[in-house]
């Protein structure tokens, strides 16, 4: 007999009799500890410096409940006219945005795929990105809202920007990733570089870049409702009113209605997307 | 293959006569959109301060540089705000977010019929309302202050979570759980033995993953009053003090910066 065997049989005849444990999610023993212990500690140390005012959250509670009872009796009808302006508003901001934010996008992840465009390029194209992820929307929002002005140019702008990183990300990785056979036989028959593009390498990332705008207008719908916050355009500006006048029949109907719009385009993505694969 | 014939010389096209004409179609539709949608925008605008934005950016730029180094000092206790809102949010969200997505799941619910479809509206609710809407709301009910932006952080957090670890639940291996049955385990002995094992390394990663999105989110709570850093930048928008944003909006990239690059170490070494 070898010796690792010999090494299985003794450990396997110390565990024999005893009853089979679950094994440990994190396999080191020290290091589990150390997790356990920090984490512990850091609980303790959060909890100790959050003020939290109970008798403000008792009081508040009451208001908590007419909220949630303003969810089964919502009011679209007193501010319709202002939540009808400020649901256009984020559509037609979304709408523009995602368009710019995708025709822009393109080239930017082209460029940004290692395996299309040469190292300077990919390196200006990989800070943009950067810069667009690293940037919140409504940080954006503020600083375009004091440069241009209130209104939907500003939310337009911002969702264009924040498009670019999030779709030019993926996107280039995905041409990173596609398959360079097929590329390189239309490159054979003496295709130009845009023939080359439009033949050898969209075709593979249609999909993914159908999907992805898709997502991605989702988002940007999702994120036009918060714009009006700061000033910039969509139905934001409505809710945030509504809440200050404390109206919350009136704000459980816009939420009602952001969350309709949300699931409508969830469920038309997933079908599209069901489509181009 | 769509062929065109002309003059007996056969070319190959993309696409037939039809196709290419309803393509067309699409285009013009797309087109005609965006160009209302356009036209929408540049009504509600005014131009002439956008006309004037290159001086204003210019203004802006030359206020708020340098950054005014010395306020740091003062952004200590929103940072550690920021990173309790975020980390205590993930937590509150994980506890409420693992049982709805067991009873999300197809394989797990308890019922497909009524169960399945409460557990996917509280899914899509959670996470389709941002949370700065979330802490808008808990502001107004629960007053100003970190734990509104705790419970705001929370709630959006429960939605995201919960669906991609319900997705995560549908695409365990069965046998697995049929092994565990077969032993004569219980319901929540198949659940522990058979299922939790599966997912667990699915679970670590969206953990740290919305973790990291929540430092990002929560950095700008502050703006509606939810407490954390975001409350100094709003403080220091209201009285114009561009050195003092400047500085912090270069604190927040920092933050977000080191989250990405803690959360992406994390995954690297889960999976």
């Amino acid at each position: 007999m070898s010796a690792p065997d010999t090494a299985d049989t003794t450990e396997l005849s110390a565990l024999l009799g005893k009853p089979w444990r679950k094994p440990a999610f994190v396999q080191r023993t020290w290091l589990r500890w150390t997790l356990i212990l920090g984490f512990a500690a850091y609980l303790v140390a959060a909890y100790l410096t959050i003020e939290i005012n109970w008798s403000r959250v008792y009081e508040g509670l009451e208001r908590g409940k007419q909220f949630v009872l303003a969810f089964t009796n919502p009011d679209f009808v007193t501010r319709s006219g202002d939540i009808y302006a400020g649901m256009v508003e984020s559509i037609i901001m979304t709408v523009a945005a995602s368009v710019v934010g995708i025709a822009i996008s393109i080239p930017i992840a082209l460029g940004a795929a290692r395996n299309v465009a040469p190292l300077p390029v990919y390196l200006i194209c990989r800070s943009i990105i950067a810069v667009s992820r690293a940037l919140q929307e409504i940080i954006v929002a503020i600083l375009l809202v004091a440069i241009f002005g209130f209104g939907p140019l500003a939310g337009f702008l911002t969702l264009s920007f924040a498009t670019i990183g999030f779709l030019a990300k993926l996107l280039a990785e995905d041409i990173e990733s596609m398959d360079r056979v097929q590329a390189e036989a239309i490159r054979a028959s003496g295709a130009r570089w845009s023939q080359w593009i439009n033949y050898g390498v969209q075709p593979q990332v249609m999909p993914r870049l159908i999907g992805l705008s898709i997502y991605r207008i989702d988002i940007n719908f999702r994120e036009s409702a918060i714009l009006g916050l700061v000033g910039a355009g969509g139905i934001g500006a409505t809710l945030n009113t509504s809440f200050d006048r404390y109206e919350y029949d009136t704000a459980a109907a816009i939420l009602i209605l952001i969350i309709l719009v949300v699931m409508a385009l969830e469920y038309l993505s997933g079908i599209i997307r069901a489509r181009v694969q | 293959m769509p062929v065109q014939d002309r003059n007996g010389q056969k070319i190959w096209q993309r696409r037939s006569g039809r196709e290419s004409l309803m393509h067309w179609i699409m285009w013009l539709i797309g087109v005609a959109i965006f160009a209302y949608c356009w036209h929408q925008i540049s009504q509600a605008t005014t131009w002439f301060f956008v006309w004037d934005a290159p001086r204003i950016a210019n203004d802006i730029w030359t206020r708020a540089t340098p950054p005014k180094w010395e306020y740091i000092t003062q952004l200590g206790k929103p940072i550690w705000d920021t990173l309790n809102i975020a980390t205590l949010g993930t937590i509150i969200a994980l506890f409420l977010a693992v049982p709805v997505a067991f009873l999300a799941a197809r394989n797990t619910t308890p019922s497909a019929l009524f169960i399945r479809p409460i557990a996917l509206l509280i899914i899509v609710a959670t996470r389709s309302i941002n949370s700065l809407i979330w802490a808008l709301l808990l502001i107004a009910i629960i007053g100003p202050g970190v734990f509104a932006g705790v419970i705001a952080i929370a709630i959006r957090s429960i939605g995201f979570c919960a669906k991609l670890l319900y997705e995560a639940i549908e695409e365990i291996d069965e046998t697995q759980v049929e092994a565990i049955t077969a032993t004569g385990a219980s319901r929540w002995q198949v659940m522990a033995y058979g299922i939790v094992p599966q997912i667990m390394p699915a679970f670590a990663g969206i953990a740290v993953f919305r973790w990291d999105i929540n430092i990002r989110e929560s950095t700008v709570l502050g703006l509606v009053g939810a407490g954390g850093i975001g409350l100094q930048l709003s403080s220091s928008l209201n009285v114009l003090a561009w050195p003092q944003v400047s500085l912090i909006l270069l604190v927040i990239l920092a933050a977000v910066v080191i989250s990405e690059w803690v959360s992406a170490k994390v995954r690297g070494a889960i999976i």
